[in-house]
């Protein structure tokens, strides 16, 4: 059990602080998935915090000079380093708090992504901080696809689906492969947090994103981000959709304290996944072969889940 | 007080990095700064340095670390060499213009391929406008002083700049030399702590590395241009400082036996030794030869370099780097920019030699300077020179 | 991304150019992206915050009665609220002109 842990009660509807880390006048597209769950986050985490924000579109919406939306400390150095840098400041604040030039009073250090930075060209920075015991979380916000440079596949675009490198034509149907499993990856270097989230589910996405603060070395966040504009979604839908993602087993929540899977929901009447695929552009080439094939996956990894969970 | 030991470079060069009380060193092992790294890591490993040494996966790990922990307020040391400052490279523009003091030591080495872990300067030209500061040491004691002065001069309020000193792999970062180490004491007096204009603090949030629109780039580039500019007075009054309390003067460019020379060797690095042998060994048989050095590479020292050289007929510059299909070599088409068009100024040319760990012997440079006349009285060649190449 | 209020020289520019004003982007109006905004019938509200919480600009706050109000100078009208009201008390209506 983590002692970090025992104390905090959890976020309550009712108790959701009212602070804004992160300002109004972002320049998020309508209906961003991305920042709404970026929003939650920081509303978790509250002021006393550090953020290393790799590059994105959470980076380009926020910061565009003059302007910020940062009401916390923020650095952004590039793309794929993020987890580094929080290394760097990470130790940099012991050293400093050990020689008494800062207060001693615990900051947390939180290194933020895309599924590209942290997925594809970001995987040995945080392999390196996760292995090295950082005291830091990492949250990946996974909208599913290079969604700033005009939505190119990524190692975590699902199954099927369209972008503007893995379009469907007469020799292809869009996305070939399965997604990247980064959660698991995280859960390989047995760091003693690691949690899938959505939006969706404020209140667990809140929680776990405040217990991988708390808990002491590294922690990894996995959320999933709804883009209205790379998905080809209605922007009014985003949360509809990331509900949906759940409530299909498409993206299950869960934890993985120390090493024990814990389903956060468990889908026991899970909805067909067409209900999920169907309202967003990029699965609409999809014949029903492919639907079946997604259909079956996705439960048989569900499944793998669900056996993880009752062994550990 | 000072003591003056025998004893290895890249260990001279670690003890500056421990006296000059480092607090995070991120670091990654590269032959052949690998021996700076290691005594750094023992210094933490038995208290006798309090610092955070990250043990990273990479050389960009181990930059993007060094600006996080610059940015949080921490001094920060680094050093690499050849790939792996090939690896940072793009990292290495980020912290300069981000005003971020971080000192490291490049033990300067060749880039694959073929593979190959000796000595040129081809890893650094490479990284010529990265906007940090450099300096070149001749020998291990100015490899000492000068990460000394690095730190000084770096986190000097008015400079705000990370800076590199660049020392040969091997032929310094491996040899033993009678070196002073300076006391804690010595040191603690010329050096203040590091307090940064602005730092990552909750207590004051700033946001560090925004979009630049197209509005603003150009003006924060220029701003940073500026500063590097500007630092000069401040690296030539710590050099000053420093002779004033140690006794070792330091200046932007060193001249050996050039009053009334007519060609002048222009070198960076370990091999001007080699080239002062050979400049002594040319004026016994009565040339008029000297030797130019230059140690502060950026910002280039023009006026200084003029004050230098500007009397000379023949600048023959080894340039220690081979940029193939370019005009000449790196050090050489800066000499010739600086002196386009200026009235009686020399005729430059470019010689590449010493790549890879090839000997630049005194009979290398006495060919050099040689060839160097003989040029002068022709049509100037536009091309580089590779000195020492086996043709079958 | 033209915006004037990046016109600076570089002896004015920030140091490093870094932001020194957090939040400052609550200066940059969202509100005139907007094609439609959400208007609240207070007959059906719960006041329940569902369109506070999931509002991406956040632009909800909530009044002294209770009732959560968006501020026009942020809402782009992603219509978020409205889907996701448990009481349909939210109507997007078409921006005039």
């Amino acid at each position: 059990m983590i002692p970090e842990f025992e104390k905090f009660k959890g976020f309550k509807a009712k108790s959701i602080p009212k602070d804004e880390p992160l300002a109004s006048g972002h320049r998020a597209c309508q209906g961003c998935g991305e920042v709404l769950a970026l929003r939650m986050v920081m509303k978790a985490l509250g002021r006393d915090v550090i953020v290393c924000s790799a590059t994105g579109c959470m980076e380009i919406i926020s910061s565009p000079y003059p302007h910020t939306a940062w009401r916390v400390p923020w650095i952004h150095i590039a793309f794929e380093n993020a987890a580094a840098v929080a290394s760097g400041v990470e130790s940099a604040r012991k050293v400093l708090k050990r020689k008494g030039k800062i207060p001693k009073r615990h900051v947390d250090i939180m290194a933020v992504g895309g599924d590209g930075a942290t997925g594809d060209i970001g995987l040995q920075w945080i392999s390196g901080a996760f292995e090295r015991g950082h005291d830091f979380l990492y949250v990946c916000l996974d909208n599913e696809a290079y969604m700033n440079t005009g939505v190119q596949r990524s190692g975590c675009t699902p199954y099927g689906a369209m972008t503007t490198t893995s379009p469907p034509g007469k020799k292809s149907f869009g996305q070939v492969t399965w997604k990247k499993n980064i959660p698991a990856i995280a859960v390989a270097h047995n760091i003693p947090y690691v949690a899938t989230a959505s939006p969706a589910y404020f209140l667990d996405l809140m929680n776990k994103v405040k217990k991988a603060a708390l808990v002491k070395g590294p922690a990894y966040v996995h959320i999933y981000s709804p883009c209205p504009t790379g998905w080809g979604s209605a922007g009014e839908r985003s949360i509809e959709f990331a509900k949906l993602a759940v409530e299909t087993r498409v993206f299950p929540l869960y934890e993985v304290i120390e090493g024990r899977y814990i389903m956060s929901r468990k889908i026991t009447k899970p909805k067909p996944v067409t209900e999920y695929l169907k309202g967003q552009k990029r699965f609409r080439h999809l014949d029903e072969g492919h639907i079946d094939y997604i259909q079956k996956r996705v439960d048989v990894e569900y499944e793998k889940l669900l056996r993880l969970a009752e062994l550990t | 007080m000072a003591k003056r030991v025998g004893i290895e470079v890249s260990i001279a060069i670690a003890e500056a990095a421990k006296l000059a009380r480092s607090e995070v060193i991120p670091a990654y092992p590269i032959t052949p700064q690998t021996h700076i790294v290691e005594h750094l890591s023992e210094f933490v490993a038995s208290g006798e340095l309090d610092a955070e040494f990250i043990p990273v996966e990479s050389e960009h790990a181990a930059m993007s670390c060094c600006c996080g922990s610059s940015a949080a307020g921490a001094r920060t040391f680094t050093s690499s060499s050849s790939q792996g400052l090939s690896l940072m490279s793009e990292i290495l523009y980020i912290p300069s213009t981000m005003r971020l003091p971080i000192v490291m030591v490049v033990a300067n080495r060749a880039l694959s391929a073929p593979i190959s872990i000796w000595n040129d300067h081809q890893d650094i030209m490479v990284q010529r406008d990265i906007g940090w500061i450099q300096t070149f040491a001749e020998n291990g004691q100015e490899a000492f002083d000068l990460t000394l002065h690095a730190f000084r001069v770096a986190e000097d309020r008015r400079v705000s700049l990370p800076m590199i000193v660049n020392i040969d792999g091997f032929t310094l970062s491996h040899v033993i030399e009678p070196i002073e180490i300076l006391s804690q004491e010595e040191v603690d007096g010329y050096l203040p702590p590091f307090k940064p204009r602005y730092k990552l603090d909750p207590k004051k949030p700033i946001t560090m590395g925004p979009v630049g629109i197209p509005e603003v780039y150009t003006e924060a580039k220029m701003a940073h241009s500026e500063a590097i500019k500007a630092s000069k007075r401040v690296i030539i009054k710590a050099w000053q400082e420093f002779a004033d309390m140690f006794g070792r003067q330091y200046n932007p460019v060193e001249t050996y036996r050039c009053e009334d020379a007519d060609v002048m060797l222009v070198t960076m690095g370990s091999i001007s030794e080699t080239a002062m042998t050979a400049v002594d060994k040319m004026r016994e048989a009565g040339q008029q030869v000297g030797l130019v050095r230059i140690r502060l590479w950026r910002p280039f020292p023009s006026q200084e370099f003029r004050r230098a050289a500007g009397k000379a007929k023949v600048l023959a510059v080894i340039d220690r780097c081979l940029p193939p299909g370019a005009v000449c070599g790196p050090v050489g088409a800066e000499l010739r920019s600086l002196f386009y068009k200026v009235p009686g100024s020399p005729k430059i040319f470019s010689f590449v030699a010493g790549l890879g760990g090839r000997d630049v012997t005194v009979e290398r440079f006495e060919e050099i300077v040689d060839k160097a006349r003989a040029y002068a009285k022709k049509r100037p060649r536009e091309l580089f020179e590779v000195i020492g190449v086996r043709e079958k | 991304m033209a915006n004037t209020d990046a016109i600076v020289g570089w002896k004015t520019i920030t140091f490093g150019c870094h932001v020194m004003e957090p939040g400052n982007s609550v200066n940059f109006r969202t509100g005139d992206w907007r094609s439609q905004r959400p208007v609240l019938d207070k007959e059906k509200c719960i006041k329940c915050g569902m369109c506070w919480i999931f509002c991406p600009d956040m632009a909800y706050t909530q009044t002294e009665e209770g009732y959560f109000e968006a501020d026009m100078e942020y809402c782009k009208g992603c219509g978020i609220c409205a889907h996701e009201c448990p009481k349909d008390a939210i109507e997007m209506v078409t921006e005039e002109g």
